[in-house]
């Protein structure tokens, strides 16, 4: 039984994706089932892969300095979608002061250059706890 | 060779000093390595090789095989040309930035593109929502191109622009900009990256198919051999691939091999080899494992040289020179300690220094957050003149040359960077290779052991995951406005409603034909098209018509 099911996904245009998939092969290693959408997906694809493959956390990476409109308009999608249930953690090059706005958004956590593997475990491992407690008490 | 009286003393101080002193005290670790994770010996010692062997491996500055640098006189003639890659928000923006590094001493621009221009869609797409005039300036037509250079002449300066897929469409607007300031194309001295290959492999900004994608790189090399001769039609480059997390081996290997492939799609489109391969260029990282950076450049200017000859049959020497960019590692810096970048950087540029490029970009130190501000800017290029004014290194050619070390390095890179390129041959060539995710897996690979060398603090990175601050200071970051889109699309419908829409329609149509005419160039009617002030979004919109558009496969 796998302790979770992870989308991580790169919004917007920016090819960069080392981090995410590093982050994805980390997870993988470390027992989750990984899905990666691969570069330049739109918010709405990325919702839609994620109610599609019933996941439970997505995790977005964005490197361009377009994480405050793009994260946003995947949570509004989430939500329009009754699909909230979904957590959403991010990571990039986000700049600590952007990192609150996020929070306020309902990014659950977000990753920047130098995080460590094992904060990110410790996160993700919480976040699927927190997700999965939320899921029974709305049942 | 290492003479045999020199291996016998060798093992006799290992045997002896070396013993009795790591008994008393023991080495710091078991096993020392490169960045790349080469393993290092103690000590090496001098091959009698390169005394035998010298004009087949190391040669003179300005000759084959070019180990030593490209030019005879190197940096005792003229010191590298100091290029700062910037670019963001609005051409007139940009423009003030051009105008400010020009004032501070660089010698040529460099110009980053937003992630719509370089995708070749136009700002107004629903697509660029939170993209516009953020990781580089916004081009949509002409006008932007015109405002872009204004009272900047481009008959004085050389200009390289990180453009890959539409590079065709960039290239033909500044052709256009520069006949507007009077300059005929003949003058245009400068760079296009367009180097689609490394896109499908590291960097992510294609738009078309290889196949098109190829022919319209080989058009463009046919169009500036006749027309726009000092134009350097490409940038092959392994700087992409190294930031995606290759090794220096990879880093090397990959670049030669899209290399072959660029060259083998002119040859077949029956353009002679000396006629183009005089302004194919390179683009490198430098980074900050000083040795093996030097080694990575000498042996890739080796393996070129021999590779144009033996495998391609180049007989003019420009032909066989791989002259190169270097660009200091974005992803070396490190967004904790953001002073401790310009240290790394300062190594990372001495190592371009010493490895003999021909042009250098030192990044910020702020730009492991956000773009860099005008002051992170600043000392950045400092970083460069000091380099080349105060360190002594420029004096004299090739300084680390005969370093044990470092012919060593040179030489395992070098045979290690051609065993890959024989393997991607055996799998029928880049593209395939490519298409069967096997360059992009090596990579991925090589990038996740990196990181858990960091992650398990076998690799220390100050700042990261040792010496680390309580406290991070506060920097002031750069930042471009989200208005900067509605400005942009404002421009977008001036200039659409200013224009001779009949003549955009009629631009568009003879591309359009001349895209399902596999023999026709495509310059001319990009040029016309841009002329008329069509989009880049309308003209790559015929070509995505025509050609399709490429989707990576994930699994």
């Amino acid at each position: 039984m796998p302790k979770g099911r992870i989308l991580i996904a790169k919004p917007g245009l920016d090819g960069h994706d080392r981090g995410a998939k590093y982050v994805a092969h980390l997870l993988r290693d470390a027992g989750y089932e990984v899905i990666y959408t691969g570069i330049r997906k739109t918010p709405e694809q990325i919702v839609s892969a994620a109610i599609q493959e019933d996941v439970q956390l997505i995790g977005l990476s964005l490197l361009s300095g377009a994480h405050n409109v793009l994260f946003g308009r995947v949570l509004a999608l989430l939500s329009e979608k009754s699909a909230d249930d979904i957590l959403v953690f991010g990571g990039g090059t986000i700049p600590s002061k952007d990192i609150p706005k996020l929070e306020a958004m309902g990014v659950r956590a977000v990753f920047t250059p130098g995080t460590s593997a094992e904060s990110i475990l410790q996160t993700v491992s919480r976040l699927l706890q927190q997700q999965q407690s939320n899921t029974h008490t709305s049942n | 060779m290492i003479p045999e009286h020199l291996r016998k003393a060798a093992q006799a101080w290992t045997d002896g000093a070396v013993r009795r002193a790591t008994s008393k005290s023991p080495e710091r670790s078991d096993r020392f390595e490169t960045a790349s994770g080469r393993p290092v010996d103690r000590l090496y010692l001098p091959d009698e090789d390169l005394i035998s062997n010298y004009s087949d491996k190391l040669g003179f500055p300005g000759e084959y095989p070019f180990t030593r640098g490209v030019q005879t006189t190197m940096y005792r003639g003229r010191l590298w040309t100091m290029r700062q890659y910037a670019g963001f928000s609005t051409a007139e923006e940009s423009n003030r930035r051009y105008r400010y590094l020009l004032e501070q001493g660089s010698t040529g621009l460099s110009v980053a593109f937003d992630l719509p221009t370089q995708i070749g869609l136009d700002s107004n797409d629903e697509r660029c929502i939170g993209e516009v005039g953020k990781v580089g300036v916004a081009i949509d037509t002409l006008d932007d191109m015109e405002r872009l250079f204004e009272s900047i002449p481009l008959d004085k300066v050389s200009t390289s622009m990180t453009i890959n897929a539409p590079a065709a469409v960039l290239l033909a607007m500044y052709i256009a900009a520069a006949e507007k300031q009077g300059v005929p194309k003949d003058k245009l001295a400068g760079t296009i990256q367009n180097d689609v290959l490394k896109e499908y492999i590291a960097r992510g900004t294609y738009i078309f198919p290889p196949q098109p994608s190829l022919r319209i790189v080989s058009d463009i090399f046919a169009y500036c051999t006749r027309e726009v001769p000092r134009w350097n039609t490409i940038s092959i480059s392994g700087y992409h691939i190294r930031e995606a997390g290759s090794t220096a081996v990879q880093e090397v290997a990959f670049t030669l091999a899209d290399a072959i492939c660029y060259i083998e799609t002119a040859l077949s489109a029956g353009l002679p080899i000396d006629q183009f391969a005089p302004r194919l260029t390179f683009f490198f990282a430098a980074h900050t494992d000083l040795l093996e950076e030097v080694a990575k450049f000498r042996a890739a200017r080796r393996l070129y040289a021999k590779l144009m000859k033996e495998r391609f049959g180049a007989k003019d020497p420009r032909s066989l020179m791989l002259r190169f960019h270097t660009q200091t590692g974005g992803v070396t810096l490190t967004a904790q300690q953001p002073d401790n970048n310009i240290v790394r950087v300062a190594i990372q540029a001495l190592a371009a220094v010493l490895g003999g490029t021909q042009s250098l970009h030192t990044n910020s130190k702020d730009e492991a957050l956000a773009l860099p501000t005008e002051e992170a800017v600043t000392v950045a290029l400092r970083t460069q003149q000091i380099i080349g004014y105060e360190s002594g290194v420029t004096n004299t050619i090739d300084p680390l040359a005969g370093s044990f070390f470092v012919e060593k390095l040179t030489d395992q890179i070098e045979y290690e960077a051609r065993t890959y390129i024989e393997e991607i041959d055996k799998m029928g060539g880049v593209v395939r290779a490519i298409e069967a995710g096997y360059v992009q897996r090596e990579i991925e690979e090589a990038a996740y052991v990196f990181g858990r060398s960091i992650d398990d603090r076998r690799r220390i990175i100050v700042g990261v995951n040792d010496f680390k601050s309580e406290t991070e200071p506060d920097i002031d970051l750069f930042e471009v406005s989200e208005e900067v889109r509605a400005r942009q699309i404002e421009k977008l419908d001036r200039v659409r409603a200013r224009r001779n829409q009949a003549a955009v329609d009629d631009a568009l149509r003879c591309l359009q034909e001349a895209a399902a005419e596999t023999k026709a160039n495509l310059m001319p009617p990009i040029l016309a098209a841009v002329h008329a002030y069509a989009s880049i979004g309308e003209i790559c919109g015929v070509l995505r018509q025509a050609f399709g558009e490429y989707e990576e496969k994930y699994g």
